[in-house]
């Protein structure tokens, strides 16, 4: 029944599984009492980055957009739920609705903030769009930085100046504070919430792209001038792709945002320099590769703290890897190693020769070349 | 009524007026033929056409409906499809996924169902998978039909763009030098699929092309160009005779 299953949903079945399989390993390692504390404590933001990895993906891989400003949608959904979190903490609301509906906050106030970024930035190519991008992102977290925003009988007070200007009456609460952020928000996300996010959106972006309309992104992305020959509306696609990146980056905010004890709009959490990390798990990860950015997150998240000890060789270290993966990867002698051993190789021997070379297995060679 | 009436049409970029009123008038299941040397301004007619520019002046008349200035993606859902000069496919995309991709304007579901595989999804595609297998079996390509379709080899690129184009269900399929790099083999492979295309689909057919075997061949009226300008334009024998062409075009 497998053989006969269409390639790409085995190849998304064993996406999901993998996911399923680590979520059940680390709960069991983590019960246990297996997990150092470190590793326990990173899982909920694990799968905040393997979230903006796919949502990321999305936008570069598959629609083919260079965005350098994701952290800002991410930094939008964090204090958009983190508010609504805050502004119904003492309503006698369920906790677990609450959490639930703050998400869903995240998602749609980040989604809104994508179509209104989109429309404009969608008519601009290449590098505009990058530069564009960048600018949101640090617009959005000064933005944060200086908003003021507090609670009190008479209801909500907004300011850009300091806590005094809200004029709120004795009974006042600040809830947005300035540089300092939101504080106290209760965490409630949870290693399975966010797993289970993960492999919500994971589910959400495959799907929509062995989809019509993921065919539309793509041809797009392939080429803009053919595919608007055969018909399909390129803005409406393009801005499509780009509010659902954007939305899933929301659900990543918000899941933040109720794991840390004090949400700050800093540079660290979600300058430019987090969107060029987000960049980073996609290219490594092999961009449009869903899974690869997953592996690609969790990777560069955990290992500079598991290597930590070495933190002085750091540099050293790094150029030696360098240097062997630039050795693996071109000198002949690896490559005709490699190609002697290679694990494909080994498993199409098992399966014997009667299967000739395929147009599938044309189809991925060429692909691993590029 | 012709299926497509040009009238007056010119453009002019900054001060050069790239095409000069142009007119073109052509019947239902006509082969026509457009030439001219090189700059012409033959390929600016098919962007014309196809709403890649806004016409100066003039109008367009598809089976009587206006779609002068109209966008290109909308000019397509109207019918007309086109390929290109230089190939444009969708180079990361399966061959299959290619003819879907022409498809989307006629097999449709909404994004909502592919995301959550309601059965529209299953139904749909399922056509779409059937129509598309169709079509490039009709072209021969069905073996390669999971392979990238930048590895495909030159000329089968060449059909399957034809083949993406005749899954929009065009009224007018407009083929852009089709034979260009082909040899003289291919060029009469390519002849007798056009011929078939014409044949099977009832296609009526505009095409640019710059070797003369295949526009004698094939094409039963020729409008040739030369600097914007319509220099001649009539049956494909007549047209080839005449001797301001051949001192423009054909050379003595």
């Amino acid at each position: 029944m497998w053989k006969k299953l269409n390639k790409n949903t085995r190849k998304n079945a064993v996406t999901y599984l993998m996911l399923i399989a680590a979520y059940l390993i680390m709960s069991v390692l983590q019960k246990g009492g297996h997990l150092s504390n470190l590793i326990s404590g990173m899982l909920v933001l694990l799968c905040v980055y393997a979230i903006m990895a796919v949502s990321l993906n999305l936008t570069v891989g598959v629609l083919g957009e260079l965005s350098l400003g994701h952290a800002g949608f991410m930094c939008v959904g964090a204090f958009s739920s983190a508010l609504f979190t805050q502004l119904t903490m003492n309503t006698g609301m369920n906790a677990g609705l609450r959490f639930f509906i703050a998400i869903l906050t995240g998602i749609v106030v980040a989604a809104v903030f994508g179509i209104l970024i989109g429309i404009p930035v969608l008519r601009l190519r290449g590098d505009y769009l990058a530069i564009v991008t960048l600018a949101f992102g640090e617009i959005i977290k000064n933005l944060c930085n200086v908003l003021f925003l507090g609670k009190d009988s008479n209801g909500i007070h907004v300011s850009m100046k300091d806590t005094m200007s809200l004029g709120m009456e004795a009974d006042g609460i600040v809830i947005i504070n300035g540089p300092q952020g939101i504080t106290r928000t209760p965490k409630q996300a949870t290693f399975f919430i966010g797993m289970l996010i993960l492999l919500i959106s994971l589910i959400i972006v495959l799907n929509l792209v062995h989809s019509r309309t993921g065919r539309a992104i793509m041809a797009i992305r392939d080429n803009r001038i053919a595919a608007e020959s055969v018909g399909i509306n390129v803005t409406k696609y393009k801005l499509l792709a780009f509010t659902v990146s954007a939305a899933i980056a929301g659900a990543a905010g918000a899941l933040y945002a109720h794991n840390t004890s004090s949400l700050m709009a800093t540079s660290a959490k979600f300058g430019y320099n987090m969107s060029i990390m987000f960049l980073v798990f996609v290219v490594l990860g092999g961009i449009g590769n869903m899974r690869g950015g997953v592996i690609a997150a969790v990777l560069l998240t955990v290992l500079p703290e598991v290597l930590r000890f070495a933190d002085d060789k750091r540099m050293l270290i790094y150029a030696v890897v360098l240097i062997l993966a630039m050795l693996w990867n071109w000198t002949p002698a690896a490559r005709t190693f490699r190609e002697k051993h290679s694990i494909r190789r080994m498993l199409a021997g098992r399966a014997g020769r009667q299967q000739k070379e395929s147009g599938e297995a044309a189809a991925t060679n060429k692909k691993e070349e590029m | 009524m012709a299926l497509l009436d040009v009238k007056n049409l010119s453009i002019s970029f900054g001060g050069l007026r790239a095409v000069d009123s142009f007119q073109l008038t052509i019947e239902q299941g006509e082969l026509y033929g457009l030439i001219g040397p090189n700059g012409a301004g033959k390929t600016t007619v098919f962007n014309l056409l196809t709403g890649v520019y806004k016409p100066t002046e003039g109008i367009i008349l598809l089976d009587g409906k206006n779609i002068t200035g109209h966008k290109t993606a909308q000019i397509n859902h109207e019918g007309i499809a086109r390929t290109f000069q230089n190939i444009r496919l969708f180079k990361e995309m399966s061959v299959l996924d290619n003819v879907k991709a022409g498809l989307h304007q006629h097999y449709k579901y909404s994004t909502v169902a592919g995301i959550f595989r309601l059965p529209g999804y299953y139904r749909t595609e399922k056509k779409m998978n059937a129509r598309a297998m169709e079509l490039l079996s009709v072209f021969d390509l069905d073996k390669e039909a999971d392979y990238l379709a930048s590895n495909l080899p030159y000329g089968k690129q060449r059909k399957l763009e034809i083949a993406r184009a005749l899954a929009t269900e065009p009224k007018l399929l407009l083929l852009d030098e089709p034979a260009a790099g082909m040899n003289p083999n291919e060029t009469q492979e390519l002849m007798d699929t056009i011929r078939f295309v014409r044949k099977e689909f009832g296609m009526t057919i505009l095409l640019i092309e710059h070797d003369m075997r295949l526009v004698s061949g094939i094409c039963e009226k020729l409008t040739v160009l030369n600097f914007g300008r319509i220099l001649a334009q009539g049956e494909t024998s007549a047209v080839l005779k005449d001797k301001e062409v051949i001192t423009a075009y054909l050379g003595e």
